[in-house]
């Protein structure tokens, strides 16, 4: 039960993107085709994980330890840097098919506020290791929920005429809003 | 003296990092409830920018070029932990209310993108100014949202209420849909005000 509640909170009551804000600039960026949408949501999913689980050894047995944690912010971004070189080249070498369709997101993902704001999270809810696989997983699929839809909106919206001030950012941003409208209706039930 | 101040004031219209760049969208949409909030991101993330600005054209010729993204990133942090602590110890209001954001200014791509495509290339000089224009355009365009927020949101402007107690307002603007909805318009009004200009 304790882990349904992170779950549907994650995805769909606290939606990382529409509701705490993380990761805006691939949720704008790469949002204009379903199937890149798509691609990018795996990525995060696979890095974001992982990324939770390594910071989350860091911090435990290292920071605290040692009596750094102000260091936290320096180590973290470090850490997911690596992370996402490394991931990259694994998976060039193990599986080039895999590479082929999440390869191009990859170097985005080093920048993408989400993967450090879900780290930063996950120490600051004091979650167990368990919880914080599960927390990040559920974060990763409310990230990919909202690229998905919202891309899948932007597809549509490319046929209609709009006046030439809203093209481009402020109609997407709009867009963007009348879903987190949608998502608050979500809110009260976890 | 013509040429900075016309880097300085690019800055704040032609390439401003929020209205025409699209630079640092999540601290713009998650703090901006009130104008406050958005100031004190504004001037917290300005003065890492103005910081990493300055060490990474100082060192830009010693950053060997393979390297240079990571280390970037760690001169970066290292303002963020110091803004972190300062903002801690001075203003634990402020801290309490910016959050998260404060250790996620490090993935701000204005900060990196200014590191990249500015500090890295010009004299010393010229890198303050153009962190001093890029923050303050970030700035301006924080508060502003965090002022048409505020106002429609909850009748006040900086914490000064101008409606009576328990009088309705558009309580939508302060909840995250409205936050998009917001900076929507006024990117819209932002453009149709560049193509007026033109015209």
């Amino acid at each position: 039960m304790e882990y349904f509640t992170i779950i549907f909170s994650a995805i769909f009551v606290n939606n990382i993107v529409l509701s705490r804000f993380l990761g805006i600039c691939p949720f704008l960026g790469v949002s204009t085709r379903v199937s890149t949408a798509a691609g990018m949501s795996g990525a995060v999913l696979f890095v974001m994980t992982l990324a939770a689980v390594v910071t989350y050894f860091i911090q435990k047995y290292l920071l605290i330890p040692c009596d750094i944690e102000y260091l936290q912010t320096i180590a973290f971004i470090l850490v997911i840097a690596t992370l996402v070189q490394t991931v990259e080249i694994v998976l060039k070498k193990v599986s080039p098919a895999l590479y082929q369709a999440l390869g191009i997101f990859l170097p985005l993902i080093t920048t993408n506020c989400a993967i450090l704001g879900v780290a930063l999270l996950v120490i600051k809810n004091n979650y167990d290791l368990l919880q914080t696989v599960v927390f990040a997983a559920a974060n990763a699929l409310g990230f990919g929920l909202a690229l998905i839809l919202f891309a899948g909106i932007r597809e549509q919206l490319d046929l209609y005429e709009i006046p030439a001030s809203m093209k481009g950012a402020p109609i997407a941003l709009i867009t963007a809003g009348l879903m987190a409208l949608a998502f608050m209706g979500f809110s009260g039930i976890v | 003296m013509n040429k900075i101040i016309k880097e300085f004031n690019k800055g704040i219209i032609k390439e401003n990092p929020i209205f025409v760049l699209l630079l640092g969208m999540c601290p713009t949409l998650g703090v901006t409830g009130t104008a406050a909030n958005g100031l004190g991101m504004g001037l917290a993330t300005m003065a890492v920018l103005i910081g990493s600005n300055i060490v990474i054209s100082i060192l830009k010729r010693v950053i060997p070029a393979k390297v240079r993204i990571p280390a970037f990133i760690i001169i970066i942090a290292s303002f963020v932990t110091v803004i972190d602590l300062s903002l801690n110890a001075y203003f634990p209001v402020l801290y309490e209310k910016l959050g998260i954001f404060i250790p996620l200014i490090v993935v701000n791509c204005l900060i990196l993108g200014r590191a990249e495509g500015y500090a890295s290339k010009n004299s010393l000089f010229m890198s303050i100014i153009d962190a001093a224009g890029m923050g303050c355009g970030f700035t301006i365009a924080l508060t502003l949202l965090g002022s048409f927020r505020e106002i429609l949101g909850s009748g006040s402007f900086f914490s000064m209420q101008f409606v009576p107690e328990g009088s309705p307002t558009f309580l939508f603007f302060v909840l995250p849909g409205g936050a998009f909805i917001a900076l929507g318009i006024l990117i819209a009004l932002f453009n149709k005000m560049q193509q007026l200009s033109r015209e």
